[in-house]
């Protein structure tokens, strides 16, 4: 079973990210997506900078993997859209049709990302038909539907560990917090380098605010999970890079894989792997 | 040319009542689902059996106008044939178009019904033309619905650069998040509009009377809390109330219907060819009131675009029926971005 490192949903000064991606390389992810998924007015990086990035990870022995945002609105979003289509080089993972339409336009491989809304088999092969040689499970889908699809041809990726992204909107509710607008904000989202946490009006943690995404407060977690994942035919556990400790989750993933024990603490869930609300801990976490 | 057939006025059927309150009242296109997951408003006590399709179908066609039926949640595995099966029967009361969201579901329809017209859900989330121009090319598509997440300029673009028509939602409950595009519900009640076609469905819910006020609840947890007089809203998550460091506040979205009747005439410039209104779980009442004000304003308007105002009384009364008593122009006024 392989590790991915997801494409890095939070916004991270240019150089903290720059840092981070250079440590990736020594890490024990055999694949990495890199690319802004979130919010198309973030700006620190651009693709010649994930170009740059990419390069060096594959350098490294790493698998690159460039990830398309998942809301694209406007002419300048689609130019951008067509600028990382037209790479040559690294393959892409589309987060929305419009991208799909560009690589199958195209001809060329590409990763069918987990806003695709795939929930059957008819639809995956059909994805696969166009040029998908891999897909991520949305994250609301369970074990059993992925059990019920049968995947041919085409590699199974799953949403392994981190906060879950759960929602993308136009508005964007790090600036609504600052009562400011999304075209004017400051870009007040690039000092929440793990998302804004909301609570309910009894202090319960709930909710993660990153940008135009919300996100589950609760890390998803399915470390505990392994042997029931590679006997569903996963093939590629996702992690999502966090600010911190982003090393030991693929190191304790990568023992666990290896046949090591290794545990990770924290307020996790695991509900939607289990076909439960997604908030949910089935079993114990590890 | 008879000048309603250039913008089409698409009202919401969550029963037979509310379809001929909409035919009545003027729609020229009623939307409508089968009483199961295979639409995105699975809700108790709502939508279509065989007898009481056939009898809209008829009833809408003896008055001139069209029946659209949605099938806009994605199908999973093992439950594939019960879809597909949905499709042929829409296909078998000759509807005008059915509604779909599931590429795979498209396929089918295509293979199966070559002659049914379909419709884009806007649980497809397709937000730009190179998306909906995939759906055509790939399936035929005739028509999308846009999310409601595009400025009016965005949605002059794609208008601009698809053979599609676009349909754009015009009034009713307001989604914060892009249709399709969200999971939530599935996070604290395991029930998703993708899937199951419901959003924090009804079981999950619990409104309590405590000493701090009316407390709603979603399996358990605490979405809002009313102080005594305050008026009290279903506990959708995106309307809840939260707290960051301390502050109470609608941390996603404040409860307001979303009225662009003001946007009439550029919605009419730009060339959209329909205009949807939300709200398959409201009343025939309301079904009636809202149809009868939008073909009065749509009629106003394209007999002269360029003194159309909403009449204060039209704007009264959208206001009286709206979710929170508020309305807002959404995402098609930049100023909401």
């Amino acid at each position: 079973m392989k590790l991915s490192l997801g494409p890095l949903q939070y916004y991270w000064p240019r150089q903290q990210t720059l840092d981070f991606y250079e440590s990736v390389a020594a890490m024990p992810v055999d694949i990495v997506y890199l690319g802004e998924t979130v919010c198309s007015r973030r700006h620190e990086l651009r693709l010649d900078d994930y170009l740059d990035v990419a390069n060096r990870l594959a350098d490294a022995g790493k698998e690159a993997v460039l990830s398309t945002l998942t809301l694209i609105e406007s002419e300048s979003d689609l130019k951008a859209l067509r600028r990382m289509v037209d790479n040559d080089k690294f393959a892409v993972e589309a987060n929305e049709m419009g991208a799909v339409r560009l690589l199958a336009e195209k001809k060329v491989p590409f990763v069918a990302g987990p806003t695709l809304n795939i929930f059957n088999a008819e639809t995956l092969g059909l994805l696969a038909g166009l040029g998908a040689t891999r897909w991520i499970m949305p994250p609301e889908a369970s074990r059993d539907l992925l059990v019920g699809m049968r995947p041919a041809n085409i590699a199974t990726e799953v949403f392994a560990y981190g906060r879950v992204p759960l929602a993308y909107s136009a508005r964007c509710f790090t600036a609504r917090r600052f009562n400011l607008q999304k075209d004017t904000c400051e870009f007040k989202c690039i000092d929440f380098p793990d998302g804004m946490t909301i609570s309910t009006r009894e202090g319960q943690e709930f909710l993660s605010l990153n940008g135009i995404q919300t996100q589950s407060a609760k890390v998803y977690n399915l470390l505990a999970d392994l042997p029931d994942l590679a006997a569903a035919g996963v093939e590629i556990l996702r992690i999502s890079p966090q600010s911190t400790g982003t090393a030991d989750v693929l190191a304790a993933f990568r023992a666990r894989i290896d046949g090591n024990t290794a545990t990770l603490t924290g307020d996790s869930c695991n509900g939607f792997w289990h076909g439960r609300p997604g908030l949910e801990m089935i079993g114990k976490a590890a | 040319m008879d000048p309603s057939s250039t913008i089409e006025l698409v009202c919401p059927a969550g029963g037979l009542p509310a379809l001929k309150a909409a035919v009545d009242n003027g729609a020229n296109c009623v939307y409508a689902g089968f009483k199961d997951d295979t639409n995105a408003r699975n809700f108790t006590g709502l939508n279509f059996d065989d007898a009481g399709l056939k009898e809209g179908v008829r009833y809408a066609h003896d008055h001139g106008v069209k029946v659209l039926i949605a099938l806009n949640t994605y199908p999973q595995t093992e439950s594939w044939s019960r879809w597909t099966a949905a499709v042929d029967r829409a296909a078998g009361y000759g509807v005008d178009a059915i509604i779909l969201a599931d590429p795979g579901l498209m396929a089918y329809a295509q293979r199966a019904h070559p002659n049914l017209r379909l419709h884009l859900s806007v649980q497809g989330s397709a937000t730009n033309y190179e998306a909906i121009n995939f759906y055509r090319e790939r399936f035929g598509i005739q028509r999308a619905v846009l999310p409601r997440v595009l400025s009016l300029a965005q949605v002059e673009q794609v208008i601009a650069n698809t053979p599609v028509e676009i349909e754009v939602f015009g009034f009713g409950g307001l989604c914060v998040m892009v249709e399709g595009r969200c999971a939530l519900s599935a996070y604290v009640t395991g029930t998703s509009p993708n899937c199951n076609g419901a959003c924090s469905p009804g079981k999950a819910v619990r409104w309590e009377q405590t000493p701090q006020g009316m407390e709603t609840r979603l399996s358990g947890i605490l979405i809002d809390r009313f102080a005594d007089g305050e008026r009290t809203g279903y506990p959708t998550i995106c309307k809840g109330r939260f707290e960051v460091d301390e502050e109470t506040y609608y941390a996603i979205e404040e409860p307001a219907s979303l009225n662009t009747l003001e946007l009439l005439p550029e919605l009419v410039r730009m060339g959209i060819r329909a205009i949807k209104i939300e709200g398959r779980q409201r009343s025939p009442a309301y079904v009636a009131q809202v149809t009868k004000i939008w073909r009065e304003a749509i009629d106003t308007c394209l007999s002269d675009p360029a003194h159309f105002a909403p009449k204060a009384a039209w704007m009264a009364e959208l206001n009286k029926v709206s979710e929170g008593q508020s309305y807002t122009l959404g995402a098609y006024n930049r100023p909401w971005k």
